[in-house]
């Protein structure tokens, strides 16, 4: 039924764990759904140097969750707000039809976390305003013009 | 590598005596039953000794027997043949929340027909009370189906109660003995039952054929029509072999059931004295005083169940779950719902149903598996986290629930 890579990561999952006081944690799904996912992420220098997470689901959601955290660790926080769902089903070799709602929502999850962390931090600091969406310093306008370029706002 | 097949509810192996019944009709006797001619003689003789067999086994006369493909079509045909020949006398049916689907979804057609449909509630243990379904028929009611075991939780019915409640009220009782035949003695004539659906698969048997035991006199309307075959009631031409090996395992079963019981019953009993002794936060469910031989439900807390599904079966372990996640439709078990349990414990279910052939050895391998298995999945598990952290793991924030969003995909497929 799944991938061989899916069964690869669900056997051997990536990062599984808890980050001790995380600079985001985002957390999506619930029991009664049968998936939950929560996800930790330690942020310096707008780059997320540690993923973590913590997935309660199927082997589909387990493999997701691992996939997403491989991808993303080391990316800064714009190329991890870029990662998708669909991506993540790509790199695991595809998802079974009916697993690609319910159980590939680690991206969600993951920039729920960021987005967490973005949250946290204070409009102005010793560095002035920053990007929302990818920490970067800025100046007068309160989006970095990459993330305006994208269309963020 | 070690493993064991505990999954015999979703197949079973064939019996060798089955296997050398059907290989005639695979080969040189491909004959037609109805045929006059002799390329028919043997097929002919094959399905009444067939018939005969499989009557035998549940105490019951040839004639009462009618062969379908599946458990599944005879439910069918009980359900759908028995209402719409009784449509004059009224459009009520009592069934028990925990039917399998193929007697509650042609009760939707049913009511689609303007049919209406009174499901009886069961109690935390998965029993339908008679006092429970005598309450719930009403004057149009017009047929009672309530199984005799369940397939996911083992629970046993009173048929013998449920069924004389119903004769009370002159209403054809109908059960579905899937789960039943092959595992405990069932004698139609002492249940009182006016129809009792089986596959040949409960004994060891083929797929491809099952039985409709219909009492005299049951009228019921045909579901497939076109051809004289089973006395009217079912058209088409029979799949003979299938017949055949089912009479043969039905021979069997009736000789070795006590065996195989006993068998059952003893792993089973192993599985319930050891299991809580290797792992923590674990629930059986279902009947433990009326429980068909060899079943063992059991909720695992704060693991998914396709996620042990696929873990037992990396250690040669197959199993089944009625986790929403496990099954095709997405759903959680409609059985374990209305026994009480909530979503979020239906999630952690897991179900063995161990077969004649099953051994102390697989018991072992499966109690030595299991723990290290729930404890690699736990470890990943926020609901375990927060347990840990004394937090309660079923907390759910508001909006926490997405039986529609399920329903939804499952139309996508």
């Amino acid at each position: 039924m799944y991938s061989e890579k899916v069964m690869e990561h669900f056997r051997n999952p990536r990062n599984v764990g808890e980050i001790e006081n995380a600079d985001g944690v985002g957390e999506i799904g619930n029991p009664v759904c049968g998936d939950m996912m929560t996800f930790y992420v330690t942020i310096r220098d707008g780059i997320l140097t540690d993923v973590k997470f913590k997935t309660f689901g199927c082997g589909a959601a387990i493999a997701v969750s691992s996939m997403v955290s491989e991808m993303a660790k080391g990316k800064t926080i714009e190329e991890a707000m870029k990662i998708t769902n669909a991506d993540v089903a790509k790199e695991l070799g595809g998802l079974p039809p009916n697993k690609l709602h319910c159980s590939n929502l680690g991206a969600d999850a993951l920039h729920k976390a960021i987005e967490n962390h973005l949250a946290k931090k204070p409009a102005t600091g010793e560095k002035g305003c920053r990007c929302p969406f990818c920490d970067t310093p800025v100046e007068g306008s309160s989006i970095c013009v990459p993330c305006k370029a994208q269309g963020k706002k | 590598m070690a493993y064991a097949y505990f999954d015999h509810a979703a197949a079973a192996p064939l019996l060798p005596e089955a296997r050398e019944a059907m290989l005639p009709f695979l080969g040189e006797e491909f004959g037609n039953p109805a045929s006059l001619h002799s390329f028919g003689d043997k097929p002919r003789a094959a399905l009444d000794g067939a018939r005969a067999q499989v009557a035998a086994l549940i105490n019951a006369q040839p004639d009462n027997i009618v062969f379908t493909a599946s458990a599944s079509e005879a439910n069918n045909l009980a359900i759908k043949g028995l209402a719409l020949s009784r449509k004059a006398k009224g459009r009520n049916i009592v069934v028990s929340a925990i039917e399998h689907v193929s007697v509650l979804e042609p009760l939707k057609s049913l009511g689609v027909e303007g049919f209406d449909i009174t499901e009886v509630p069961v109690d935390a243990d998965g029993t339908v009370h008679p006092d429970k379904l005598a309450a719930a028929i009403k004057t149009d009611t017009i047929l009672v189906s309530v199984m005799h075991a369940n397939y996911e939780v083992g629970t046993i019915q009173k048929v013998k109660e449920l069924a004389a409640v119903a004769r009370r009220f002159r209403i054809p009782f109908h059960s579905d003995g899937t789960a039943a035949v092959g595992r405990i003695p069932v004698d139609v004539v002492g249940l009182d039952v006016d129809a009792y659906s089986f596959p040949a698969m409960s004994v060891y048997g083929p797929k491809g054929a099952a039985a409709l035991y219909l009492k005299r006199g049951t009228r019921i309307s045909s579901l497939i029509e076109g051809g004289f075959q089973e006395k009217n009631r079912r058209a088409g031409t029979e799949n003979v072999a299938a017949i055949a090996g089912f009479g043969a395992a039905a021979a069997v079963a009736k000789a070795k059931l006590p065996e195989w019981s006993a068998n059952l019953t003893k792993l089973a009993r192993r599985i319930f004295k050891e299991l809580p002794e290797k792992l923590e936060h674990i629930v059986f469910t279902g009947s433990m005083s009326s429980r068909i031989p060899g079943h063992v439900s059991v909720v695992v807390e704060f693991v998914e169940g396709e996620a042990m599904l696929l873990s037992l079966d990396d250690e040669g372990i197959a199993a089944a779950s009625g986790s929403s996640c496990s099954a095709k439709t997405l759903k959680a078990s409609h059985v374990l719902l209305a026994m009480g349990l909530p979503h979020t414990k239906a999630q952690s279910s897991l179900v063995l149903t161990l077969g004649k052939d099953s051994t102390d050895e697989d018991v072992t391998h499966f109690l030595d598996k299991l723990p290290p298995i729930t404890q690699r999945l736990r470890q990943m598990s926020p609901l375990y986290a927060r347990l840990q952290k004394g937090e309660d793991p079923y907390a759910l924030k508001p909006g926490d629930e997405c039986a529609d969003e399920h329903e939804h995909e499952a139309d996508e497929l």
